[in-house]
């Protein structure tokens, strides 16, 4: 993930629903990285994980099915 | 004199290197609130968390480590269990075995108007399930058991059961496994069980103040929580989550006491269950065989190593189970429990209400030869 790239996040329910969709993602060989969320995503105090936007269909399709509920947004710099 | 630690049951000692080593290094290198801050600390934390959650959901075989909800022993799981589902006029099944982590909620409930159904098991602590099956009714909203009884050590017939409620529609399946998990298999879609209470201090090796609950996916609908507050989780909204696991975890957990239960149950998987089963028989099987033909010494339970587990209660003819204690540790330097083991129910069942039992409880890391000298105590006692 570089700098210029563009981003996604995945907003989950809890630390501990974005830590097994971290493992998930990570066993998929899709890059993350568990990262406060913006604020402007949610006022929530917990953290998502920042994927590349390119890999938003990709993470969706492995996720499904296996956590209850996650939602990708697009992360605008 | 060298002590021997007879008293497993209770609190197992010593503990795998490895569960003090990640206690260590917690505190050490991480020390963070886990999954409140989002700092690359706090995510730490939440992370050794999130392991011990996968490390007891691979050994119990639950699919979803978010069923696993932390708790600070198999008390708290079991009185999430109890007071969060059951309200006056449900039906509750539960056996005369029970330690009072049960009982007690039962018989608090029981005289806030919900229906109590106490199954009799026989002198050795045996249940019937056919007679807990007669005990079902249509208002029965939970079966609740333990799988083998802290005094006896007696195993109960937890598939069974479990197969017999899974056919009766909206019943939920406890189990109490506060003295198998980690010595005995448990496979929750094997037995059907849909609640497992486990304590993290006994046979999973890691510290006392931690312990789980698993809940079965959708059964968080009908189980209200014991307590609500901070789960770093919604944080905007003033009501309690109602998903797992939060729903259940409020406040700052003992993200401490879970890095060491993880390498617990690390230690436990690295053993295998197989191995740690057969070690824990072969030393209880060699005390009881010692015990055999000795008329003034009482073995309560099955008094068979294949159907308990590390556990045996006894009594020495005319000496009472404080008094046999204390000998076994000034005389012989062996720490066990006597009394009621918190367990007045099963005392009432093997008739050994209200004097007790002396209770040697042995561990994974006892010697072959704490048999030996277990057996030598109770005839030295005999000499007196």
């Amino acid at each position: 993930m570089s700098g210029s790239e563009s981003h996604a996040v995945i907003l989950l329910e809890s630390v501990s629903h974005a830590l097994r969709a971290e493992k998930i993602l990570k066993a998929a060989g899709i890059r993350c990285k568990l990262i406060p969320v913006p604020r402007q995503l949610s006022s929530d105090c917990g953290v998502c994980l920042r994927i590349a936007a390119a890999d938003g269909e990709r993470a969706a399709g492995v996720l499904a099915g296996r956590l209850d509920y996650f939602n990708i947004a697009p992360l605008e710099k | 004199m060298k002590t021997i630690y007879l008293d497993n049951a209770a609190t197992s000692f010593p503990k795998p290197p490895g569960m003090m080593e990640a206690m260590n290094s917690f505190q050490r290198d991480i020390g963070a609130n886990p999954g409140r801050s989002g700092h690359g600390r706090s995510i730490d934390a939440g992370r050794v968390m999130y392991e011990a959650r996968e490390a007891l959901a691979g050994l119990f075989n639950i699919d979803d480590p978010l069923s696993v909800v932390l708790t600070k022993n198999s008390t708290e799981a079991l009185n999430i269990v109890l007071l969060g589902a059951l309200a006056p006029g449900d039906h509750v099944v539960t056996t005369g075995m029970e330690h009072n982590s049960v009982m007690r909620p039962l018989r608090y409930l029981a005289s806030r108007g919900v229906d109590l159904s106490v199954i009799e098991c026989s002198p050795q602590g045996d249940l019937d399930p056919a007679d807990l099956q007669k005990a079902l009714r249509k208002n029965t909203k939970l079966v609740v058991m333990t799988h083998a009884s802290n005094v006896t050590g007696t195993i109960q017939p937890v598939a069974e059961v479990g197969r017999m409620v899974r056919q009766r529609d909206g019943v939920m399946f406890c189990v109490d496994a506060a003295q198998t998990a980690g010595a005995l298999p448990i496979d929750v879609e094997d037995m059907n069980i849909d609640l497992l209470a486990v304590t993290g201090h006994k046979s999973l090796f890691g510290p006392q103040g931690t312990g789980a609950l698993y809940i079965r996916k959708g059964l968080e609908k009908r189980i209200a929580p014991l307590m609500m507050g901070g789960t770093g989780s919604r944080s905007e909204f003033e009501i309690q989550p109602d998903f797992l696991p939060d729903k259940y975890e409020s406040g700052t957990p003992n993200a401490l006491g879970f890095a060491g239960l993880c390498a617990g149950v690390q230690f436990i998987a690295g053993q295998s269950l197989r191995a740690i089963r057969e070690k824990e028989k072969l030393i209880t099987a060699a005390f009881l065989q010692r015990m055999e033909g000795c008329p003034d010494v009482t073995v309560y339970g099955p008094a068979e190593a294949d159907r308990q587990t590390a556990v045996v209660s006894f009594n020495v003819r005319n000496v009472t189970p404080s008094d046999a204690a204390l000998y076994f540790e000034e005389e012989c330097g062996i720490l066990c429990r006597p009394g009621l083991h918190c367990a007045p129910a099963a005392h009432r069942t093997l008739g050994t209400f209200p004097q007790g039992t002396v209770r040697f409880s042995f561990g994974f890391f006892n010697a072959p030869g704490d048999a030996d000298a277990a057996a030598e105590a109770i005839r030295d006692l005999l000499k007196g």
